[in-house]
């Protein structure tokens, strides 16, 4: 099999790892209070929100990616609202590949950390408050530390999500060089264009470089304590 | 035992229906930019020769993988003429079958109809923020329209407000959405029953790019159909041809 990583491969490289980093991140600090809501809240709208939430696994991405150029763009109310920022339009920039990136992922971020706030049960943040702790203190240093394998696997779910993410980028990005181009999209080019020297070097070069990652993170979960 | 006798009588009634002489339908593998046209010609040709077509939609890189992979299609309406050749020295396809049965016409549209006219002059000034067009590596509409912008010698002027597509779709979808203001589509794309749908296009003097061909196959699996080779007749025929330039296509 011959291997051979074309130039423009780095780049590619580099804007899907920022683009990775920057969108398991914000999903993070987004999904975290979303899922302590849905966990806690006995609100009538709970069960509506959940499902709007689950919203982005039904469409096909390249749908979904459709309606965010809709929306993104000069008719669509977000358009708007950058335009009368004065921030321009965000389709075809990495602003808008971060957005698309962090619709599509937030499923995969708000599930697994509502399942750890739920498994946690009601128990540890009463102790906590019977100790004193007032409930953002009760949050912060019983609640988040009890859910950290919940975190940490919506952090490895939104990281290798948006790596292997190609619909939404292809249809919100515009495949620019150094800008949106990164390497889904790329190594679909290279595929559709019988390159299959440069897909196999690609393919080869994104599967072991997301596996160190993963790996790495996967490690940061502690082994469950024998009770 | 009436019952039985009854039940009995509607199978020999219903075996005879189904084993009446009646052709399976032809299996037509159809690239989807000529979905549009499709819709017309099918009956036209059902009605003319009493076969019966089963139309799949699809693009046409995958349906070759499906076909290499011995997908029953009878014959294929590819989007290229490269796909049906390379489907022809395999063996996949019937040698000599191979006909050009569409003209794509490159455009550049705008979606606004009432804006600054459409021509080498705008291309030239650059007074619009993004222009959109279909991959060039893979898309026959792209590469036609990096000819253009090379035979305007305007790859470096225009090159950082290129967005490209996957396909011409995607480029379409670029415009109509509001985030690139011209776009280099088909003709088929805007165009239907002889006229433009929406917006303003400039059709692209045919001596600025290698035409875009599209080519149809008689498939392997397809060749002991009696419908087969009437279908690729037909779709060279004036009749049929008279659809196809409603729908923005030559020959």
């Amino acid at each position: 099999m011959e291997l051979a990583l074309s130039p423009d491969a780095w780049p590619a490289l580099a804007l899907t790892l920022q683009l990775a980093v920057l969108t398991a991140l914000v999903l993070l600090v987004l999904a975290t209070p979303l899922a302590w809501w849905l966990a806690q809240s006995r609100s009538p709208w709970r069960a509506a929100v959940a499902a709007v939430l689950s919203l982005p696994l039904v469409l096909p991405p390249t749908v979904l990616g459709f309606y965010l150029l809709v929306l993104l763009g000069p008719a669509g109310w977000v358009g708007q609202l950058t335009q009368a920022m004065g921030w321009g339009l965000w389709s075809f920039s990495f602003t808008g590949l971060l957005i698309g990136s962090v619709v599509f992922s937030l499923p995969f971020a708000v599930l697994p950390i509502q399942y750890a706030f739920e498994a946690m049960g009601p128990r540890p943040l009463e102790v906590a408050a019977t100790l004193g702790a007032r409930p953002l203190d009760a949050f912060f240093h019983v609640a988040l530390p009890m859910a950290r394998p919940g975190l940490l696997t919506a952090t490895i779910l939104s990281f290798a999500h948006t790596v292997g993410e190609f619909g939404v980028v292809l249809m919100i990005g515009g495949n620019i060089a150094g800008q949106t181009r990164v390497v889904s999209t790329q190594l679909f080019g290279h595929v559709e264009a019988m390159e299959y020297a440069q897909a196999h070097a690609l393919a080869a070069l994104l599967v072991v470089f997301s596996l160190v990652v993963l790996f790495l993170l996967a490690r940061l979960n502690p082994r469950r304590p024998v009770a | 035992m009436g019952l039985a006798r009854a039940l009995w009588q509607v199978f020999l009634v219903w075996g005879l229906v189904l084993g009446a002489p009646q052709a399976a339908p032809l299996s037509v593998a159809v690239a989807s930019n000529f979905a549009a046209p499709m819709k017309r010609l099918a009956p036209d040709f059902e009605q003319r020769t009493g076969h019966t077509l089963a139309v799949s939609l699809g693009a046409t890189g995958q349906f070759a993988a499906q076909i290499r992979h011995g997908a029953p299609f009878a014959v294929l309406l590819a989007a290229d003429a490269q796909t049906p050749r390379a489907l022809e020295a395999e063996g996949w396809a019937v040698a000599g079958s191979r006909v050009t049965y569409a003209r794509g016409q490159l455009v550049l549209w705008q979606r606004e109809a009432a804006g600054p006219p459409l021509n080498e002059a705008r291309l030239r000034r650059g007074d619009f923020k993004r222009l959109a067009l279909a991959n060039p590596k893979l898309a026959p509409y792209g590469a036609a329209a990096m000819e253009v912008l090379q035979a305007f010698q305007l790859t470096d002027k225009l090159g950082p407000l290129l967005v490209e597509g996957i396909n011409s779709t995607q480029a379409y979808q670029f415009v109509h959405s509001g985030n690139a203001e011209l776009g280099f589509i088909a003709l088929s794309q805007v165009w239907e029953d002889g006229r433009l749908r929406e917006g303003a296009i400039w059709r692209i003097p045919e001596n600025l790019y290698r035409p875009i061909l599209q080519d149809a196959v008689l498939l392997r699996s397809g060749q002991t159909h009696p419908g087969a080779r009437a279908w690729l007749q037909y779709l060279q025929s004036e009749p049929a041809r008279a659809i196809m330039r409603a729908y923005g296509y030559t020959h």
